[in-house]
């Protein structure tokens, strides 16, 4: 009995560690090649930006109102955000590479899957760009309404704008790529509502003393004095 | 003429059958059938009483009014005040009454009356807001004589003001214009306003009229840039000014996002002009007496514009920190913290931001509306420390304050060309 399991488990050992070291050098050959091409990802990111500096595309971006653009969007300039693409697109696909070097039936399908993604992906990246940009514009539109409105929660109200419009494009960014389509259904009819929500509390705010002259004119036969907060005529 | 192509026939044929004239007064209107009468009765009687040989005409631009004040101006007529006048009118007035584009069309009406101007070669003209309460005869000379008689370009109007009354203009347009432009204009966005026909012609061919800028504070782009031109202004005392009650109460906000939004657009397309400026703010000729009366005092909730300049202070630091440095920012939070009467708002701090601001704009640092609007909760913590600080105030310390504001943003002029030009 007690040779068989010591039979069985030198058997287990043996047969682990011949795979073992039919893996150990996949695994090593991944890290090289994750290695590598963080390293020829990093040279290439600084040669673009390099290229694009000497090329003078920064003040080409500055003239045509891309850099500013982007700083409305929170990020970095066209240039480095040049070069950090090229960084993670090319890093990316030697990681996949070093994955696919395992050889693994099943990484294999999601890799080649992968390169089919491609294109979508891209596409998602733009849409997620577009929604940044609309998101901090909405929301610091808000924040300066409601600060200017003397509304105490301003910068929370801004946070949830944005909080909701990025939410709105991650959907749709997610949809692009074809995941969660009822999601995007369901994310929208929520927005929408939130929308409807937010503009009829703008509303509110914005147009309450014209409503309340509305309504004084419509219900009372003279109009009642009302007191003014703000009487400095700024010009 | 390119003009003309903007210009109704109806309107180009009335203007023909006038002929020429020697002095043209425009009143753009936009539902102001309450003050129309008035405006237009003074508008005349000032034309019969100080300009009795003169060929005159009075042109209406009228935005769309569903209350009757184009049909107020057509039948007002100058013989309802025969015994004001000690004299007959010598010849007739004329008044014509046109259409323009709505009521955010205020450049249009400004093209108009200068097109028409320039159709009917009049020598000098003046505009007046139709909103006026306070409006008289003398106020027509005192805008076209020194254009028509003493040969001025321009005549800018000063006001007897409520010492917390034009509070955008005293603490930055006047002084801005001042330091920046180097001419002392004491109200550069009076609606009134004198101006030859020569320079009316000149104004006519510069390709801005299509411009937001222009379209919405024409005074502050014809100011500057009859300055930058060389033009000879002056300035004529009016008295009291007092607007229809629904005219005076504007949105601070949008307010400040047009004048300023105005003013540091026509400093980013003249920089030409006062970047390489490096003399003293000249003083401008004022024409008529100054004196001064009893005008109606302001109230307004003083705890209210605290509570907002340091909610908003508090709220917009994250916008703030695009636009101003760290130090002024720093600044602006100890001032936000300060709380009672011994709240003060120093001149040099605020000199430093309105600077720091225009240099933003002119920058672009962050959606231009959205730069201009993050600037009111600052305008509400200064102008409610300007009150505290003119409470008891007499109208030569009033002056005497406005001449140190001016003098600090005279003195921080190398600040802000350092910040214009530097690269974002």
């Amino acid at each position: 009995m007690g040779q068989l399991i010591l039979n069985t488990l030198s058997q287990t050992l043996g047969n682990f560690f011949s795979a073992l070291t039919l893996f150990l050098p996949r695994v090593l050959s991944m890290v090289v090649v994750i290695v590598a091409g963080f390293l020829i990802a990093l040279v290439l990111k600084l040669i673009v930006r390099r290229i694009f500096g000497i090329a003078g595309f920064r003040k080409y971006c500055d003239s045509a109102g891309l850099t500013q653009m982007m700083r409305k969007a929170a990020l970095p300039p066209p240039v480095d955000l040049l070069g950090q693409l090229i960084f993670w697109v090319v890093w990316i696909v030697f990681i996949v590479l070093g994955v696919d070097a395992l050889g693994i039936g099943a990484l294999r399908e999601q890799i080649s899957r992968f390169f089919l993604f491609l294109p979508q992906i891209f596409v998602a990246l733009v849409v997620l760009f577009i929604g940044l940009l609309i998101a901090n514009f909405f929301s610091r539109a808000t924040l300066l309404a409601a600060a200017n409105a003397n509304y105490p929660s301003a910068r929370l109200l801004a946070t949830l704008v944005r909080l909701l419009i990025i939410i709105f494009f991650v959907t749709m960014a997610l949809e692009q790529i074809g995941l969660g389509r009822r999601v995007v259904l369901i994310a929208f009819s929520i927005a929408f509502g939130a929308v409807m929500m937010g503009t009829a509390i703008a509303f509110g705010l914005g147009g309450r003393d014209v409503a309340r002259r509305f309504l004084e004119r419509q219900f009372t036969d003279k109009e009642e004095p009302t007191e003014k907060d703000e009487e400095i005529s700024p010009l | 003429m390119a003009e003309e192509l903007f210009l109704s026939d109806e309107f180009i044929r009335k203007l023909t059958a006038v002929g020429e004239v020697d002095i043209l007064v425009g009143v753009p209107t936009f539902n102001n059938r309450r003050t129309i009468e008035q405006v237009v009765n003074a508008i005349q009687l000032g034309l019969v009483k100080y300009f009795p040989r003169e060929r005159v005409v009075l042109i209406n631009p009228d935005g769309g009014s569903n209350d009757g004040t184009p049909e107020a101006v057509r039948n007002s007529s100058i013989l309802d005040f025969r015994t004001l006048l000690s004299l007959s009118p010598l010849r007739t007035i004329h008044r014509i009454t046109t259409t323009y584009g709505g009521v955010d069309g205020r450049g249009s009406a400004w093209r108009i009356i200068m097109a028409a101007a320039d159709l009917l070669r009049a020598k000098a003209c003046a505009v007046v807001s139709p909103d006026l309460e306070s409006i008289s005869p003398e106020w027509i000379e005192a805008l076209v004589r020194p254009v028509y008689k003493e040969h001025c370009d321009m005549v800018t109007p000063i006001y007897h003001r409520h010492k917390y009354d034009g509070m955008l203009v005293n603490n930055i347009i006047a002084p801005v214009i001042s330091a920046v432009y180097g001419v002392r204009v004491r109200e550069p966005v009076g609606g009134e306003i004198g101006f030859s026909g020569r320079l009316a012609c000149r104004f006519l061919e510069q390709d801005v009229w299509h411009e937001e800028f222009v379209r919405a504070h024409s005074e502050i782009w014809m100011i500057t840039r009859a300055i930058a031109d060389g033009c000879k202004l002056c300035q004529s005392f009016l008295g009291p000014k007092i607007h229809a009650p629904e005219a005076s109460s504007q949105n601070i906000v949008a307010t400040i996002q047009q004048a300023l939004g105005t003013l540091f657009r026509c400093m980013e397309s003249q920089e030409d002009y006062w970047l390489p400026r490096t003399e003293a703010p000249q003083p401008v000729p004022v024409f008529g007496f100054e004196y001064s009366s009893g005008v109606e005092p302001r109230r307004f909730n003083r705890k209210k514009l605290l509570a907002m300049f340091q909610n908003g202070v508090s709220q917009l630091t994250p916008v703030l920190e695009s636009i101003l440095s760290a130090e002024t920012l720093a600044q602006v939070r100890d001032v936000a913290q300060q709380n009672g009467t011994p709240f003060r708002f120093p001149d040099e701090l605020w000199v430093k931001i309105v600077y720091e601001f225009a240099a933003s704009y002119h920058h672009s640092v962050i959606n231009r509306e959205h730069l201009l609007q993050a600037l009111t909760p600052l305008y509400r913590g200064r102008i409610y420390s300007v009150v505290l600080e003119n409470q008891r105030a007499d109208s030569e310390q009033i002056e005497k304050r406005r001449e140190l504001l001016s003098e600090e943003y005279e003195k921080q002029r190398p600040y802000l060309v350092e910040n214009w030009t530097r690269k974002p």
